[in-house]
């Protein structure tokens, strides 16, 4: 049976991780690879770095982190965050990355989605939907959530898998940093209305909100942060709690 | 030496990675010329069935020599589609007809009629079906990472099978080739281990007599 899967996400800026810097028992703590390898040995599905760098300066050090992770590390690994040209997508699977994920860039030139899937095929190409609940729909918005994109999540995920898009990760703004759990009524809406992945994201709190997320929610991966650096061992924890609630995990 | 075939599907930096961990001299020949020292072909490949046809005939008439010359063969993914006789996902597109049968697409409902998302995205459990040294210290049940819409048949050349709506191959073998439907690159220290399974036996294989890795209704 296929696993549902628990998805990483790195925030890196210039090289270093920024959020979850200070747990316990992590030698450099900070260091993209050694969390990397830390989560990897805990059996983490997929790991998503973040780039959260605006200079020049911290996308060359983007480039050395994603190899470093990728050198010693085989699972699938997803880059995001500053994605805005087959050039940036290129330096980040020349650089080893497996996925790259786009937001922004998407939604204004949504052909970019299909020349990348041309280039690398669908699997390589992840669409990030940051929305909010409106009106009784689901506001998409650009630029980490600062620029409403007149676009309900919904349509805008189908338009996405029709474009060559291989996976939709889809981020809660209402509840991202929360900790109150996914949105389980958007992520259904979303999942059921393409055939291709959704990642839930946003608002992980505990590990009920992931057996929640794959069951009403109809999640095929979930992503978090926080939730999985500071807690030694929380991936395998949560993949027990998974499995004892009868939901598929690969442990 | 380990030729990786770049056929222009997807990128080959996890496989080079993969093998580099692994410690397997390898390189990207650029014209069919230079498989002629090859002892181990890797066709890799994500995406779409058709890709395959940029191998145009004067690959697929030097891989197939290779073959036939003692040289291991391995193919991953639509690499591994390829061995077969052609895929349903490019009806029109021939494969290396190496292995019987013929790809199809994944079905979208279950047996019990729920609804399955297709591509089949994912860690999925491996089934073995026979024994073999590809399996050397892969628990049953051990997952790996899938990626793919379409699927060959389970058959007797299948070595581990895997289920998702159907049952397909999920790894195979035939003589001196080999299939893995899944990415070994991306399936963590399981990946690793059924690659390095497959490059240990490659000097065994090729000291063998003529095994019957070719269809008898090929010339």
């Amino acid at each position: 049976m296929l696993s549902k899967r628990i998805i990483a996400c790195l925030d890196v800026r210039n090289g270093v991780v920024v959020k979850g810097v200070q747990f316990e028992g992590l030698r450099s703590a900070g260091d993209p690879a050694a969390l990397a390898r830390r989560y990897n040995v805990e059996g983490i599905d997929e790991l998503v770095i973040l780039d959260v760098t605006a200079t020049i300066e911290g996308r060359r050090a983007l480039a050395d982190t994603i190899g470093a992770v990728a050198r010693e590390i085989f699972i699938p690994l997803t880059v995001g965050g500053g994605i805005r040209s087959e050039a940036d997508a290129d330096a980040a699977v020349e650089a080893g990355a497996d996925k790259v994920s786009l937001n922004t860039a998407a939604l204004e030139t949504p052909e970019l989605l299909t020349r990348l899937a041309n280039r690398y095929g669908s699997q390589a190409v992840i669409v990030a939907i940051d929305a909010k609940r409106a009106n009784g729909g689901y506001a998409v918005y650009a630029r980490s959530g600062q620029a409403a994109a007149s676009r309900d999540a919904v349509e805008w995920a189908r338009e996405a898998e029709s474009r060559g898009a291989g996976e939709i990760l889809l981020t809660s703004i209402d509840r991202d940093g929360t900790r109150s759990g996914f949105d389980c009524e958007m992520t259904a809406a979303v999942s059921n209305a393409v055939s291709i992945p959704v990642i839930a994201s946003g608002g992980a709190g505990g590990f009920d909100d992931f057996v929640d997320v794959f069951t009403r929610g109809a999640a095929d991966a979930a992503l978090a942060a926080s939730i999985f650096h500071y807690a030694e061992s929380a991936v395998h924890d949560l993949k027990v709690h998974l499995r004892a609630h009868g939901i598929p995990v690969r442990l | 030496m380990i030729a990786l075939i770049d056929y222009g599907a997807g990128n080959l930096t996890s496989v080079r990675k993969a093998l580099a961990a692994l410690g397997a001299e390898h390189r990207t020949p650029a014209a069919p010329g230079e498989l002629a020292d090859a002892r181990v072909i890797i066709v890799p490949g994500v995406g779409h069935f058709a890709a395959t046809a940029r191998l145009e005939a004067a690959w697929r008439a030097a891989i197939l020599a290779r073959v036939d010359a003692g040289c291991t063969l391995l193919g991953v993914c639509v690499g591994m589609q390829w061995l077969y006789e052609g895929s349903t996902e490019a009806p029109d597109v021939p494969g290396l007809g190496l292995l019987r049968g013929r790809c199809e697409r994944l079905p979208d409902r279950d047996p019990s009629g729920a609804r399955l998302k297709v591509p089949h995205v994912g860690w999925n459990a491996l089934e073995p079906r026979r024994s073999s040294p590809l399996l050397d210290g892969i628990e049953p049940g051990s997952q790996v990472y899938f990626t793919h819409s379409y699927a060959a048949p389970v058959t007797e050349d299948t070595v581990a099978a895997t289920e998702y709506g159907i049952r397909f191959a999920a790894l195979v073998a035939r003589g001196r080739v080999a299939g893995m439907q899944f990415h070994p690159e991306k399936s963590g220290t399981a990946g690793l281990r059924l690659l390095r399974n497959f490059l240990e036996g490659v000097p065994a294989q090729s000291d063998a007599v003529e095994t019957d890795h070719r269809l008898s209704r090929r010339p």
